[in-house]
């Protein structure tokens, strides 16, 4: 027995020290890949907080709704009780909870707050929650005819079917709003009245010219790009550096130019008068609207389609085409059926990229969009900077998000997303 | 070995960042960052307040800041980081009234916190009606208003009626991408009188009128959405009348000769001014700046440097001549009497409840 045991250890492979290989180079490979971590590391927590991060807050801040519960705390649990289609007023003794609850946040200064969030849902509630801010430090029983005295609306079923339905801690109205619906009298969603109808139409219009930008500057890149890849170094780099120029230019001054270029008094139009293709009296539109839009942004982001389908047709081997010539294939379908099936990965990586800064882009639909060229970016900004509705600026942030993950499954199911090439 | 190099170099840096640290703070001024607009308006803070102030009390650094075009965006994120680090804001008084129903800016006793009129006058009559909200402590009346090309207008345009009128005013007009202000200007060129415009566009069928009237020159408007877009636009010829802030169109007329003239027909005022933002810091050394910084000379030491007029009644008869043109800035206050005959004072309670709808419907009727 003793011998067999002898045997087997003699069988396995120690180190000079005693400790047997395997654990030995088990070790190393652990060190290896914990300095490996490290390494990622930095990069990693950059991504979490910069990314990841701000994208989960942005999806719970599109839903979050707080505010009425936790303000309004003695009323709300009470309003639930509350049977809306009664037909009936709530009782006096919620409206003595919401004196407490009005009380005890005008002096913590956050029943505007409240006047705020629920103003996104009806005009009216900031004014309400103001007044009645001011008012009820002197209210005194009978409430619910106090609160009525104060402003009428508080006898109102439908302040109350609102409040109500606002006063969980989660809402889906923010995305009710983002979707060009609202509630209807016993809060059924239904379509919102056709003068206040905005999201879908800019939703469609960012996805249909972010298409069409991708496209133009598909077709204007490939021939650039393929110039650039078949001439000689000295020269091929000296076009590359026009591509580049424009591309380190600050994005405000291409813009401007454009503005310089295309406006009613501008170059363009100049030129045409002088030449005599427009009368002087009916110069051409073509900015602060759709298609200044269009111009300007592919002009701004044909870098991102030149550079991958640049660095890709580098890499294609010239013996390639001669080969298909050599074996019978005319100029055209050489380039067809052999040049152009090589380029897919460029094509792949320049239209992602172009196509998904197009979708989020901001600064030049501003300056130069007027009323056709916005886009859905330029609302979501409103909303954060202006109106301050962050939830609904969350919400249609949300859903430009989803559009876009489902576009990459459908792009990744077509194309493949491995198939793309940066360089 | 290279780490105990390496960590002698580490701890070198700290040490020497933190000797640094207690450098500047043993010997440091109080710095309070203002927040304002950049441009020409912060630069008549600059002469009007800061500077005299910094002069006077070497304690105190004020730094600008020029964020105020998204001020409360930016104060509400401090607020919910809970890290607010402005002393003061430049709000327009309906973003202050926004700020306090917020819970974000802090209520002022004005009396208390702010110097009265020379003559004794407490602070909250000097002011009056200026003070829309708790919270807000004005600084200048501006209007917004129009300007009109001299040379392509085919008549110099008189009443608010003449802007929406394409006949005698033939050619492009632009027009500030919202609805506060143009639905009241659309209702006045309509017929309504001053005093109804609000009631009327508290209803539907005023809210449609409103939209009708602006249907009439909606394919001649080009929108703008920057202050300096309009003034830029006309200097370019590509509008013939465009709305604008009075400021802006002062500089473009008498620093920039550009051949433009006002119209001051029914010019609606708004104001602007200060709030102390909740949690700010320094709290007492910047109640002290505040109180200097809104007295009688102080606001009217302003008017030297822009055009917009001090929101005290006490500073109106000191507006003296601008400081580097000379030339008699009372004219060109939007509170002169020849500019004044007929004026609107912004309805801040109908737009704090409203303008989110009519921005909304606003758009979509640009979009059709």
């Amino acid at each position: 027995m003793a011998q067999a045991a002898t045997a087997i250890e003699q069988d396995v492979m120690v180190t000079v020290d005693g400790t047997p290989l395997k654990v030995s180079l088990a070790r190393s490979l652990r060190r290896n890949k914990l300095k490996a971590l490290l390494l990622v590391l930095p990069l990693f927590l950059f991504i979490l907080v910069t990314f990841f991060i701000p994208i989960v807050d942005m999806l719970f801040r599109s839903v979050e709704n707080q505010i009425v519960g936790t303000v309004l705390h003695r009323t709300v649990p009470l309003l639930a009780q509350w049977d809306e289609r009664s037909g009936e007023l709530p009782d006096e003794t919620l409206f003595a909870a919401l004196a407490e609850d009005f009380k005890e946040a005008t002096a913590a200064k956050t029943s505007g707050r409240v006047g705020r969030r629920l103003n996104y849902e009806k005009p009216g509630f900031s004014g309400l929650f103001r007044k009645t801010g001011r008012k009820v430090k002197t209210i005194e029983p009978p409430y619910r005819e106090a609160f009525i005295k104060i402003d009428k609306k508080w006898g109102d079923l439908d302040i109350w079917r609102l409040i109500k339905r606002e006063s969980a801690a989660f809402t889906i109205a923010y995305y009710v709003s983002a979707m060009d619906l609202s509630y209807g009298d016993s809060n059924e969603i239904i379509r919102k009245d056709e003068n206040n109808r905005i999201y879908l139409k800019l939703f469609w219009r960012t996805l249909w010219m972010s298409l069409f930008i991708t496209f133009m500057c598909l077709v204007l890149a490939y021939p650039i790009s393929y110039l650039l890849s078949t001439l000689s170094v000295a020269t091929s780099n000296l076009l590359l550096i026009l591509v580049l120029l424009p591309f380190w230019t600050s994005l405000l001054v291409r813009t401007s130019a454009w503005i310089a270029l295309l406006q009613q008094e501008g170059i363009i139009n100049d030129l045409l008068v002088w030449v005599g293709v427009v009368a002087n009296d009916d110069r051409l539109q073509m900015i602060h609207n759709r298609t200044g839009t269009i111009v300007a942004m592919i002009h701004i982001l044909l870098p991102f389609m030149v550079l991958p389908l640049y660095s890709v047709m580098k890499t294609i081997p010239p013996s390639y085409l001669r080969a298909a010539r050599s074996l019978g294939a005319n100029q055209f379908t050489a380039f067809v059926r052999v040049y152009m099936p090589n380029t897919v990965s460029g094509i792949g990586a320049g239209c992602i990229l172009v196509f998904i800064l197009a979708i989020g882009y901001y600064i030049t639909p501003a300056l130069v969009g007027g009323q056709s060229g916005t886009l859905i970016s330029n609302f979501i900004a409103h909303h954060m900077s202006i109106s301050l509705n962050w939830g609904l600026a969350a919400a249609l942030g949300s859903i430009l998000l989803a559009v876009v993950l489902v576009l990459y499954f459908v792009y990744d199911k077509i194309v493949g997303i491995d198939n793309m090439k940066l360089g | 070995m290279k780490h105990p190099k390496f960590n002698l170099l580490t701890s070198a840096t700290i040490a020497a960042a933190i000797g640094f640290g207690a450098a500047s703070t043993a010997y440091a001024e109080t710095e309070l960052v203002v927040v304002s607009w950049g441009g020409a308006y912060s630069a008549s803070q600059q002469k009007a307040y800061h500077e005299p102030y910094m002069a006077a009390n070497p304690g105190v650094k004020i730094i600008n800041d020029d964020s105020a075009s998204d001020g409360l965006a930016k104060l509400r994120a401090m607020n919910e980081a809970g890290n607010v680090t402005w002393a003061l804001v430049d709000m327009t008084a309906s973003n202050a009234m926004l700020a306090c129903d917020e819970g974000i800016a802090l209520e002022i006793d004005h009396d208390t916190s702010l110097a009265p009129a020379p003559d004794g006058t407490p602070a909250s009559k000097d002011f009056g009606d200026m003070i829309v909200s708790p919270c807000f402590i004005p600084q200048i009346v501006y209007s917004t208003t129009f300007g009109y090309r001299t040379d392509l207008a085919k008549v110099p345009p008189t009443s608010i009626a003449d802007v929406f009128d394409l006949e005698k005013i033939p050619g492009k007009r632009s027009l500030e991408k919202k609805p506060i202000n143009n639905m009241e200007w659309a209702l006045l060129a309509d017929g309504v009188s001053g005093d109804d415009v609000y009631n009327e566009l508290s209803t539907p069928e005023g809210v449609d009128r409103a939209f009708a009237k602006l249907d009439t020159i909606k394919d001649q408007v080009v929108w703008w959405e920057v202050g300096a877009q309009p003034a830029q636009l006309l200097s370019d010829g590509e509008v013939v009348i465009a709305s604008s802030y009075n400021g802006r169109l002062f500089s473009a007329i008498e620093e920039e000769k550009q051949p433009i003239a006002m119209m001051w027909d029914w010019q609606m005022l708004d104001l602007d001014g200060w709030v102390v933002p909740k949690g700010g810091p320094h709290h007492d050394v910047v109640m002290t700046y505040l109180t200097w910084a809104t007295d009688t000379q102080r606001l009217a030491d302003q008017a030297k440097f822009i055009s917009y007029g001090p929101a005290r009644k006490s500073s109106a008869p000191m507006v003296g001549k601008h400081a580097e043109l000379g030339i008699d800035m009372g004219p060109h206050m939007p509170t002169d009497p020849k500019n004044a005959k007929n004026t609107l004072l912004t309805g801040f309670e109908f737009w704090a409840d409203n303008a989110d709808d009519l921005t909304e419907r606003f758009q979509a009727w640009l979009s059709q």
